[in-house]
C-alpha cells in the first residue's frame, strides 16, 4: 500500500519534506513503518523518541495501518 | 466555554479577557509566555513555531476534558502563535476562569504542563549563528 505520511519539526528537516508517500506491505503496522523509516532516514534516530499519530490521534502501542490513514511522525513536542 | 486559537497574528493580552469576563465569575488566571533572549547560554533572536494544527486542537480538547473532570471551572482558553515570534513577544496565553481563584490557578498550571507534554506544537530557536529544534535531540 501507499501510505501518506506527514512530518513535522526536526523530522521534516531530516526527511527533507513535510509530506511523502511511502510503500509498505499490506497489513503493515506502525512498528513496520518505524523500521522502514529508520532504514531510509538514519538521521531520525537522532530525534530519540518520535511517535506516530494515526488520524490525528497518538498511536497506542503497535497499531495496524491502512492506505486511507493519515499518519504523522511526531517528534518530542515543544510548544509554549 | 473553550477558546482555542493557533495564529500567525500577534497575541494581545487585553483582548484575551473579553470572552472570559462574566459577572458570575470572580477569578481569571492568565498565563502569558514571552520569548526569552537566552537559551543554553546562547543569544536567542526569535522562535519559529509550527503545529500539526487539527491534531493540536483535538489534543487541547482532550486536555480540556480532563480539566473539566478535575475542577469546577467555567472557561478554558489557549492561544498559541505559529511562525516567527521575536524576543519579548508572546507565543502563548493560557487562561482559566472560574468563580473562585484556587481552581483557576491549579487548572491553568495543569493546562500549561499538558500543553508542553502532548500538544503537537514545535519550536525552533533561532540564534545569531544558526538554529535548533527544541528538545529535538536527547
Amino acid at each position: 500500500m501507499k501510505l501518506k505520511l506527514l512530518a513535522f519539526g526536526f523530522a521534516a528537516d531530516i526527511l527533507g519534506q513535510r509530506k511523502l508517500e511511502i510503500d509498505l506491505p499490506e497489513s503493515a503496522t506502525t512498528a513496520d513503518l518505524r523500521i522502514q523509516l529508520d532504514g531510509m532516514y538514519p538521521g531520525l534516530k537522532k530525534i530519540g523518541t518520535y511517535v506516530f499519530a494515526v488520524n490525528q490521534t497518538y498511536a497506542q502501542g503497535i497499531q495496524s495501518l491502512n492506505e486511507l490513514d493519515e499518519v504523522a511522525i511526531i517528534p518530542p513536542v515543544s510548544g509554549g | 466555554m473553550r477558546y482555542f486559537k493557533l495564529t500567525y497574528e500577534p497575541l494581545i493580552v487585553e483582548e484575551t479577557m473579553t470572552p472570559l469576563q462574566h459577572d458570575a465569575l470572580g477569578a481569571h488566571v492568565l498565563f502569558v509566555g514571552t520569548v526569552r533572549n537566552q537559551s543554553k547560554n546562547k543569544r536567542v533572536v526569535e522562535l519559529d513555531f509550527e503545529a500539526y494544527e487539527p491534531m493540536a486542537v483535538s489534543e487541547l480538547e482532550l486536555i480540556a476534558d480532563k480539566i473539566e473532570q478535575k475542577w469546577s471551572i467555567e472557561h478554558i482558553l489557549l492561544y498559541h502563535r505559529l511562525g516567527k515570534v521575536a524576543v519579548g513577544e508572546i507565543p502563548v496565553i493560557a487562561a482559566i476562569s472560574s468563580k473562585h481563584r484556587t481552581e483557576a490557578f491549579e487548572a491553568c498550571a495543569f493546562l500549561m504542563d499538558k500543553l508542553k507534554e502532548t500538544v503537537p506544537i514545535w519550536k525552533k530557536e533561532i540564534f545569531e549563528d544558526g538554529s535548533e529544534w527544541v528538545s529535538a535531540t536527547p
